[in-house]
């Protein structure tokens, strides 16, 4: 009998990611779609950031921070269908001998860029690097994911007024805003960039063609936020 | 005399000036020396603003890019106040940079508690992978910076105003033998060190010198021992290297006596020499300490 076992580096689609999901959830029918990132997301990996397994340590590569280290199902998910890594890895996550947390780990995980865990450390961390490839004169971005609730940690406003201040274009922020924030306003996420600098525009977090134009925007002399709206997570 | 904190200064800009993969990330903070350098290379010097957790986390997101960081302010803000972003920015994510915190415990003596940090060694002695360096004299300041910015891994740089009368060749995990002696060793870290050794004249102790205490050279410490009796003289918390004296010594009885900071909360204001006589770390103070210790031997044997 032969086995045949497919190449991990096989293009895999959308359609994918609720399989690939459900080996971590043991659920497919509710929880990759309830997944809050999923869709920008496959967006960023599948149309928007120059880089590849093939490219990890290309200094001129994209850098994508999952700054929102909470539930990064769809975030593994979305790696093992671009290749990152190997799917079989998927079911024993969260194990002893896993290196898939429920806190991604760049040292231990091929094409995660930041560790994280803590919320308010990746648009810091992003600024960091976006000073660091302008220095290096190097064009590449850096899109840094947050959640509407991480923006209550003060650090983020930190970077914000930097970040606008030095007027950082290679650097954006998708902020997934499904309401989670204890205080939230409908409304008052992108006026706060905006008061400090920042291209702001505000889609649909479902809609992959509408992410695609805006993630794809960049604005001279102005780092941008995208304010990706998805269903209430309390509703 | 050069004073250490224009040195580190100075020698950071020309750290900058002789390498494109240096960065220099401050918080306002003896911004009063970097004009110069930001105006040459404002790409690679950056001032964050009075914004402390985001300086800790920029110099981290700069070595993500492959860049050499050094990242100043002072030691109560660096360390204390940007914590987490210490410990998650570089060491978690496993990157190198060089911070320097200025201050240390004494310096702005006048300032009071929220300007003293004898806590920020031992905080970054919790994580994995920091070497600490506690120069003594400003052209030791010089040559670890340059060393540390030569390398790739993750340093800690304590620069402050007291000073010891000579300098010291750099060997970071490496301890100078001062002096040698029979009834105790003293080891004298960074600027403590003048003062330890006006307190043991004429007393038959051995002293050390360091100015990089992580790593921490056991090996010398047990070469030159003979009376199993230490005594550590730090200029921050006492006792933070006391875990490794004791692992030294693993094999044999001995005594240790740990001078350093005793009460962060002293509650005074006043000078950088009435603070160190207030925590006896001056002559008179280290002399007491260490002929009491060497006194409750003489009676025990």
């Amino acid at each position: 009998m032969t086995i045949t076992r497919e190449p991990t580096t096989r293009q895999r689609g959308y359609h994918d990611l609720a399989r690939l999901m459900s080996l971590m959830t043991g659920d497919e029918k509710h929880s990759h779609a309830a997944t809050s990132t999923l869709d920008v997301l496959w967006v960023l990996y599948d149309r928007i950031l120059d880089v590849s397994p093939q490219t990890l340590d290309n200094p001129a590569r994209d850098r994508f921070y999952l700054s929102k280290g909470h539930g990064p199902m769809a975030y593994y998910a979305v790696l093992a269908a671009k290749g990152f890594l190997d799917e079989n890895l998927l079911p024993g996550w969260a194990s002893y001998d896993s290196p898939l947390g429920y806190h991604p780990d760049r040292n231990l995980v091929p094409g995660v860029e930041i560790s994280s865990g803590s919320l308010g450390h990746g648009l810091p961390l992003a600024v960091g690097s976006a000073l660091g490839l302008r220095a290096q004169g190097l064009d590449s971005r850096v899109v840094v994911l947050v959640g509407d609730a991480e923006l209550d940690e003060g650090t983020n406003h930190e970077a914000v007024e930097l970040a606008g201040a030095l007027g950082l274009d290679n650097l954006t922020v998708v902020v997934v805003d499904n309401r989670s924030a204890t205080y939230n306003r409908p409304g008052q996420i992108a006026p706060r960039f905006a008061h400090e600098g920042w291209h702001t525009v505000t889609v649909d977090g479902r809609d992959h063609a509408a992410l695609e134009v805006a993630l794809k925007e960049r604005t001279p002399d102005h780092p941008s936020v995208v304010v990706a709206e998805v269903e209430e997570k309390y509703s | 005399m050069r004073d250490p904190r224009a040195t580190f200064a100075q020698t950071a800009a020309q750290l900058v000036d002789e390498d494109l993969s240096v960065a220099l990330v401050y918080a306002e903070i003896s911004g009063q020396y970097f004009g110069d350098v930001e105006r040459r290379h404002p790409d690679r010097v950056v001032n964050v603003g009075i914004r402390e957790q985001l300086l800790v986390s920029v110099g981290a997101g700069l070595a993500l890019t492959g860049m050499r960081p050094i990242v100043h302010t002072f030691g109560s803000f660096l360390v204390e106040r940007a914590f987490e972003q210490l410990k998650l920015g570089f060491g978690h994510q496993g990157v190198g940079g060089v911070l320097v915190g200025s201050a240390g415990s004494f310096d702005i003596a006048a300032g009071g508690r929220t300007h003293q940090a004898p806590g920020d060694v031992p905080l970054v002695d919790t994580l994995p992978g920091f070497r600490i360096h506690v120069p003594g004299h400003a052209d030791e300041v010089e040559q670890l910076l340059r060393t540390a910015v030569a390398g790739d891994g993750r340093d800690y740089i304590r620069v402050v105003s007291q000073q010891n009368d000579t300098a010291f060749p750099v060997r970071p995990g490496h301890f100078h033998v001062v002096r040698r002696g029979t009834q105790a060793t003293v080891l004298a870290v960074g600027p403590t060190l003048s003062p330890v050794l006006d307190a043991v004249a004429g007393l038959d102790v051995g002293v050390l010198y360091a100015s990089t205490v992580r790593p921490f050279d056991s090996q010398t410490l047990r070469g030159v021992i003979g009376t199993p009796d230490v005594v550590l003289v730090e200029p921050y918390l006492a006792g933070t290297s006391a875990r490794f004296v004791d692992d030294a010594l693993l094999d044999v009885p001995h005594r240790l006596l740990s001078l350093g900071v005793r009460d962060p909360e002293l509650r005074r204001y006043g000078t950088a020499e009435e603070h160190i006589a207030a925590h006896g770390l001056d002559a008179t103070g280290l002399r007491a300490s260490i002929t009491r210790f060497l006194g409750d031997a003489d009676r025990a044997a």
